[in-house]
């Protein structure tokens, strides 16, 4: 009886045993992104093409992946973080240069959104996607026309509003209506924000990222904060969403392909990186995740709706009023991390 | 059989993986971030008082109401059937084997505002009868502290049921032949009996409740952290900062030993830990 | 008057299996929606059980944590009834200075233990690596031993209470009729603390198929377990598939414990039926 049950328990973990009948002669790439923000399938396509075995792993913000990478003991090959987080991690030594020789796809990337000010000589970074920050509100619950950030403040959605769960993007909201810049490094400002957020938490559902979906879709939130792509996809599950881009301003950023200090496959990175730089690739992952592609040539490809899409693709009138956010000093990044600390005890 | 040496790989091992950690712990608490020595960490700490207190506060909620509901049911169960006791332990403990974060995360269904029960009050009436479109019970203290008592009540079941199984019988028949009516042979006679089942359970229930950081983030909304999401988030969260984690773990730790300290002078010496 | 009670206590116990249940039936009946919803119901289907078994992430989580498990209880296992043994031969007072420290694992809060293991880890790597130019890091090794670590006090917890209820002599007895100490201690210890080794093993085993917080601070950036793994799909885009892998977890389990329970009552019908034989027996021959 015994030797059955121990039979069976062994053959049962043996046929749990992962399909190791593939094989990757060339290695492996860790990948380190943002949740919803890849199309998983072309990674079938990769290892085949390459023979590099994808290890795939997600964050949830910048400021996340940072700790992560601060806390040591773990490695990653490529990481995707956003413009201020890749000057912070610039500053800090905490990225390798990449050699462009093994990424001749770059050549794909509109020359706008490369040497930012983020990676001036362009030296660590290539650009993945780019977006805004808005608001995405049920048009069903919510029935005036929302438009600026002042509605994430407002008590009469008390119970019903999601913010991000993040502390750049929340204090940039903050900064806003308060009309500073987002890049202030005044501390005056920072804690007028502060204050902002410390009354805004009372009539807060909470601070989500990607869990929002959920919530806007099912309609157990009305109106949150969070960026245009995941809006899109959300858009497309429940037809009653929509997003605005705040008058007074929103975030423009861009995410892009990093390698971190001490990658141990850096060359597989880099292949990684080409390879996501390819035009199908850039369309399938913009089909997935719905954020808009630096390709030109991927961009070229795109049907003339999608092109179009006020969301994906705002006109330069409305990019004109975003701005991107740009590292910080130490000193100030500190104390955001603090007051963020703070605001959530 | 003296074979003390038997023993002596076992103090290394927890010199190198218990005794060290906790002593970095107390370094990084200690230390700013370019190495140097400071107490900054720890006299921070004052801004944290409501978290401290938060913490303190629910984790003590849960642990009375898993006392209240988990004792009577212990003490229930000792007196059914050994087939019947068999099964309910089983049934106790089943839950446990599945994914603690899968328990608490069906806790959300059921308690958002177009949760299950939302839906269940809006089909009786009762949510037009009240004039609400719901019932707020997510994101509030109360599904905390629910989570809580969901997941760390069969710790407070099993070491008191444990404890009374064993209780030796004839204690009991003589107080009763001695004419005691059952109330004063239950708090005269069991419950002083069955106390350090019930101290046990106290802290296996306190000590996680103090220290969770899953369950107010899925049921709190991740609005008012509790201990465990703050020290969380100074490590692999949205704020790094390990000296700050440190402190507040040392701290945390400082107060857990205290309350245990606490428990065990009121239990009278009772030194046994009863674990299952 | 009893009567009432018997029915109180009925409505009691089925009110708190409502409560630890209702959750769990929720997710396995949201297992068969077909819609992504959590909470409305369109209609029945399979395909999130067929997803899961697609899911490659998830099935290598399955196999980590059971691999994990396994190996750190049977390890702790050993090293803990070794240990429990050397302790059971000392003095008082070094034992209850060794008991003292290992009880730390078991009163200390799990994020602190997480926490600290992790900070030894990355703290004692850097500086390995530095200065022998390796490239190790957190992974199943320190994930490893951090399950063994916080296994090891709770199989020690459950030995020596039975090595307390060891009859001396016994031990003695054997070696004085010639056998070895290996042979003594296999012979005769052994079977005597056997229960509490095996449900020193169990709960050991439980202890690291449950345990969410230490793992996540020492798996590091490569190795995911079960927990670790649901615990990133909460925090995206929520997908049925968690439902239908608890399902699965659930029938399982349940399934284990019904055998195990049967088999249980069976030994002890048996036991019963040869103590009355015995006693029987005896009966007939006075």
């Amino acid at each position: 009886m015994k030797k059955i049950a121990l039979l069976v328990v062994a053959v049962m973990l043996f046929s749990l045993l992962p399909a190791c009948g593939k094989s990757y002669p060339n290695g492996e790439v860790n990948v380190y992104n943002w949740g919803e923000n890849i199309d998983t399938g072309i990674f079938d396509d990769f290892e085949k093409k390459t023979g590099i075995k994808v290890n795939y792993k997600t964050y949830q913000s910048n400021e996340q992946l940072y700790s992560v990478l601060k806390q040591g003991g773990s490695s990653y090959d490529v990481i995707i973080p956003s413009d201020y987080m890749i000057s912070r991690l610039i500053d800090e030594g905490m990225l390798e240069k990449i050699n462009f020789d093994n990424v001749p796809n770059i050549a794909n990337i509109d020359s706008r959104y490369l040497n930012q000010a983020f990676d001036p000589q362009n030296e660590y970074s290539v650009p993945y996607t780019w977006g805004v920050t808005g608001i995405i509100y049920n048009s069903k619950t919510i029935t005036d026309e929302i438009t600026d950030w002042t509605a994430m403040y407002d008590p009469s959605y008390s119970g019903q509003i999601l913010q991000f769960d993040n502390s750049r993007d929340a204090f940039a909201s903050a900064l806003f209506i308060l009309g500073y810049d987002v890049n202030t490094t005044d501390k005056s400002q920072i804690d007028e924000a502060y204050q902002l957020l410390k009354q805004q938490k009372g009539i807060l559902q909470g601070y989500y990222m990607d869990e929002m979906y959920d919530k806007l879709e099912g309609g157990e939130a009305a109106i949150g904060a969070y960026y245009a792509g995941d809006a899109l996809l959300m858009m497309e599950n429940n037809p009653d969403l929509r997003f605005v881009i705040p008058e007074s301003g929103s975030n423009m950023f861009i995410d892009a392909m990093c390698i971190p200090k001490g990658a141990k496959n850096k060359d597989n990175a880099e292949a990684f990186i080409n390879y996501m730089c390819e035009t199908e690739v850039c369309l399938a992952n913009m089909d997935v995740t719905c954020y808009a592609t630096p390709s030109k040539l991927a961009y070229e490809a795109l049907p003339d709706d999608v092109k179009n899409n006020p969301i994906m693709f705002p006109s330069d009138e409305v990019l004109d009023k975003c701005q991107i956010y740009i590292n910080l000093p130490t000193e100030i990044n500190d104390y955001y991390a603090k007051l963020w600390t703070d605001l959530k005890s | 059989m003296r074979k003390k040496f038997l023993s002596i790989p076992y103090v290394v091992w927890m010199a190198l993986f218990v005794v060290t950690p906790l002593v970095l712990i107390v370094i990084y608490a200690f230390t700013a971030s370019d190495g140097s020595f400071t107490v900054d960490n720890i006299s921070g700490l004052g801004t944290y008082a409501n978290v401290f207190g938060r913490s303190l506060w629910l984790a003590f909620i849960a642990t009375v109401i898993s006392l209240i509901i988990g004792y009577p049911f212990a003490y229930i169960l000792s007196k059914e059937s050994a087939a019947m006791q068999r099964i309910t332990m089983m049934l106790i403990m089943l839950p446990m084997w599945i994914n603690f974060i899968l328990r608490t995360y069906s806790w959300m269904s059921i308690l958002e505002n177009t949760g299950l029960i939302n839906q269940l009050l809006g089909k009786l009436g009762i949510l037009a009868a009240l004039g609400v479109d719901y019932i707020p019970l997510i994101n509030t203290d109360g599904a905390v502290v629910l989570g809580m008592v969901y997941n760390y009540l069969p710790f407070m079941i099993m070491p008191i049921y444990s404890v009374i199984i064993k209780l030796d019988r004839s204690v009991i028949e003589a107080a009763q032949d001695l004419g005691a009516n059952s109330f004063n042979v239950f708090f005269r006679v069991i419950f002083p009996l069955s106390l350090p089942g019930v101290l046990s359970g106290i802290t296996m229930v306190f000590v996680p409740s103090i220290s969770t950081f899953a369950i107010s983030k899925l049921l709190g909304g991740g609005k008012d952290l509790l201990l465990g999401d703050l020290i969380e988030m100074q490590f692999l969260g949205g704020a790094y900062n390990p000296h700050l984690g440190s402190a507040l773990s040392l701290v945390m730790m400082v107060i857990v030993m205290i309350c245990m300290y606490l428990m065990n002078r009121f239990g009278e010496g009772e030194e046994q830990a009863v674990l299952l | 008057m009893k009567k009432q009670n018997r029915v109180f206590t009925r409505i009691f116990e089925a009110l708190i299996f409502l409560f630890l249940y209702a959750p769990i039936f929720i997710l396995i009946i949201f297992s068969f929606n077909e819609n992504r919803s959590r909470t409305v119901y369109e209609g029945f289907t399979f395909d999130w059980y067929i997803k899961l078994f697609q899911n490659e992430s998830i099935l290598n989580a399955l196999w980590v944590t059971l691999l994990v498990s396994a190996i750190a209880a049977v390890v702790a296992t050993v090293a803990g009834t070794f240990t429990a043994v050397g302790l059971y031969s000392m003095r008082r007072r070094t034992r209850d200075a060794i008991l003292a420290v290992n009880n730390i694992p078991v009163i200390n809060a799990d994020i602190i233990t997480g926490v600290s293991m992790s900070l030894l880890f990355v703290s004692f790597f850097a500086i390995l690596n530095r200065i022998l130019g390796l490239e190790i890091e957190l992974g199943f090794g320190t994930l490893l031993i951090a399950h063994i670590t916080f296994n090891i006090p709770y199989v020690i917890l459950s030995v020596l209470p039975k090595l307390r209820q060891l009859d001396k002599n016994l031990f003695e007895a054997a070696q004085d009729l010639g056998a070895t100490w290996i042979q003594s201690f296999f012979k005769v210890i052994l079977p005597e603390i056997r229960p509490g080794i095996v449900s020193g093993l169990i709960m050991a085993f439980t202890l690291s198929i449950d345990d969410f917080v230490i793992s996540y601070f020492t798996a590091g950036s490569r190795v995911q377990t079960l927990s670790m793994e649901i615990y990133a799909m909460t925090k995206k885009r929520i997908s049925p598939e968690i439902n239908a892998l608890s399902t699965l977890l659930f029938i399982t389990v349940l399934v284990l414990l019904i055998i195990i329970n049967v088999r249980q009552a069976r030994q002890e019908k048996a036991a019963e039926k040869k103590m009355r034989a015995l006693s029987s027996d005896s009966g007939s021959a006075n």
